[in-house]
């Protein structure tokens, strides 16, 4: 087994549900309480890795962050070299992959949260964001579980957009399942497998994780 | 300026009603003021946008001087600024917090260290001071009440906004909570609006009493005032009980209290926690005539009077009858033929003891 490969897939896969954790729960907030008409339209934009191919998500990327585009540009200026085929560019690459996958359940989770419940704390003097703090995140516990989760999840399994925008460098940007591609390539058989029992077994168990823990979360936090 | 609360503002549902509101309060001396009319008449609606919760069309909201809400000028406090005690429906206790939890929740603006002795005392007031560790889902529907309660004035509020605070109780613990709340608004002295379609509440707890019907204010006035002197049919009917009197329990022997009413001695159920200060509630269909003259019955009130007026409805027929009061009867067409009963007639009415409904005053 690849064991550089396995380290390096759990960093990324960590790091990138983190992230979501950051950037999801504010865009989930938005678009679970906004009343704007075209609200309508980030939905669909945060929807959309789950129906694009991952080769096309990640051409785009890759295209965004290069040295042509103005974002690319200003990163190599601040950090001295391309975004492009490193950890980084990759880590970018995954949070935006699993963008859905954070925020969906997030926002799900916020959307169940009693409005009554909402009025009453803002009616207790307590701003929007301390209801947001002290109440809604609290009480959407196992849905922000359930997103940081799945995106960790996701992140796992992740080929097409790594392929792309990270490449296979060993160390760097070699995730486990371009392992597994490049040991069926060599005809490795073998290593192919332990890897891919290895990664169907974690995910298998973070899965097992997700599910178990709602059951026990939903009843200790009875909502009505 | 006299310190009040000023409501002048227009709602509109698109195919539905049309709320529409003026309206003023006086704030001091601190009162209780009953929004009441059916479901559906307006009056939570009119609560919310109080509360700035909902937000209304046109028109504005003054608070004592303070502009609350002023549509034209793009004026509109959000809730957090009013400084309000707000008690829905529902109580909407925070499931993940204990009791304690939820009333320091309302004081985020007061100093940690003064937190612990503002929630002890408003414990003790309303005689929870043991459910302080306890989670909501733990506690009973009358416990959720007092400490949804508890929780609204603990941030001493200037305005306390009740809405249908006993509605989600059963009866015996609505009879017994609404005695206690009465006690409690007294003592805090919060000018309190609460809303409510249940008519013995609004008689025991309010001072002031604003009815509604579909999105328009009625009638304002005070309890005893609209249900003895609802200004049309329309009142009448939605406050929905016949005769109403002030009485005073002048004496009790054996479970039965003896009621002044106008010169007139009522006998009625002796019931707890009655101050000597009553209304005497009776519904008409609960009110027997008979020919004047007649002999006892089990009834317990026999009031010998005058029939005054006879309203036809469909079948029945509803007689006023003075005598000493008006007192309203439904009885049936034939009834009224058998007695000959005609405006001007003599004529006895009859009242169980147990239909005569009393309430605190």
């Amino acid at each position: 087994m690849n064991w550089t490969a396995i380290r390096l897939t759990l960093e990324l896969a960590a790091l990138t549900a983190s992230l979501l954790v950051l950037i999801g729960l504010p865009i989930a907030y938005w678009i679970t309480f906004s009343r704007r008409r075209w609200k309508f339209l980030l939905e669909s934009v945060v929807a959309l890795p789950l129906v694009l191919p991952p080769t096309v998500l990640g051409f785009y990327i890759l295209v965004a962050i290069g040295p042509q585009s103005p974002l690319g540009r200003f990163y190599e200026q601040v950090v001295g070299h391309p975004l492009p085929f490193t950890f980084e560019g990759l880590l970018f690459a995954s949070v935006l992959y699993s963008l859905p996958f954070a925020v969906q359940p997030f926002a799900t989770a916020f959307d169940q949260v009693d409005r009554r419940l909402i009025e009453a704390a803002w009616t207790l003097g307590a701003s929007k964001l301390a209801t947001f703090v002290k109440l809604v995140i609290p009480l959407s516990m196992a849905g922000i579980v359930t997103g940081f989760v799945l995106s960790f999840a996701h992140t796992l399994g992740e080929f097409g957009v790594v392929l792309m925008v990270g490449g296979n460098i060993e160390g760097v940007t070699r995730t486990v399942s371009i392992d597994i591609y490049d040991e069926v390539q060599s005809l490795n058989y073998a290593g192919a497998a332990t890897t891919a029992a290895f990664l169907l077994a974690i995910s298998y168990l973070v899965l097992l994780g997700v599910y178990g823990l709602n059951r026990t979360m939903w009843a200790a936090w009875p909502q009505k | 300026m006299a310190a009040e609360i000023a409501l002048d503002f227009r709602k509109l549902f698109p195919n539905k009603l049309t709320i529409e509101v003026r309206l003023q309060v006086p704030l001091s001396p601190p009162s209780v003021v009953i929004l009441f009319g059916p479901s559906g008449s307006g009056k939570t609606t009119v609560l919310r946008c109080l509360a700035g919760l909902e937000r209304p069309d046109e028109g504005s909201i003054r608070f004592d001087g303070e502009r609350w809400l002023d549509i034209e000028q793009g004026i509109a406090f959000p809730p957090q600024r009013r400084g309000l005690g707000f008690m829905s429906q529902d109580y909407a206790l925070f499931p993940h917090y204990t009791v304690a939890g939820n009333l320091e929740f309302g004081l985020g603006d007061v100093p940690k260290a003064d937190r612990p002795g503002r929630i002890a005392e408003v414990l003790n007031l309303l005689h929870i001071q043991d459910l302080a560790d306890r989670r909501p889902s733990q506690l009973s529907g009358g416990q959720q009440q007092r400490v949804a309660l508890a929780r609204a004035v603990v941030r001493h509020p200037r305005l306390l906004l009740l809405d249908e605070p006993l509605s989600s109780l059963d009866a015996p613990t609505r009879a017994h909570l609404c005695v206690e709340l009465r006690g409690l608004l007294k003592r805090l002295a919060i000018p309190t609006i609460l809303v409510t379609h249940d008519w013995e509440e609004a008689l025991a707890l309010g001072d002031q009493m604003v009815v509604m019907s579909r999105g328009q204010v009625i009638q304002q006035g005070s309890p005893q005032a609209v249900f003895s002197r609802p200004v049309n049919q329309e009142v009448a009917h939605i406050v929905g009980v016949d005769t109403i009197l002030p009485g005073r329990v002048v004496g009790e022997t054996e479970g039965l209290l003896t009621v002044e009413v106008q010169g007139r001695r009522l006998t009625a159920v002796a019931d707890k926690g009655l101050g000597p200060e009553v209304f005497v509630c009776i519904r008409a269909e609960d009110v027997v005539l008979e020919p004047a003259g007649t002999g006892t019955t089990s009834a317990r009130n026999h009031l010998t009077g005058t029939a005054t007026q006879i309203q036809s409805v469909g079948a029945l027929a509803r007689v006023q009858v003075d005598c000493g009061f008006v007192l309203t009867a439904l009885v049936t067409q034939s009834a009224l033929l058998d007695l000959g009963l005609r405006p001007g007639s003599p004529v006895r009415a009859a009242v169980k003891a147990g239909a005569i409904h009393l309430i605190s005053h």
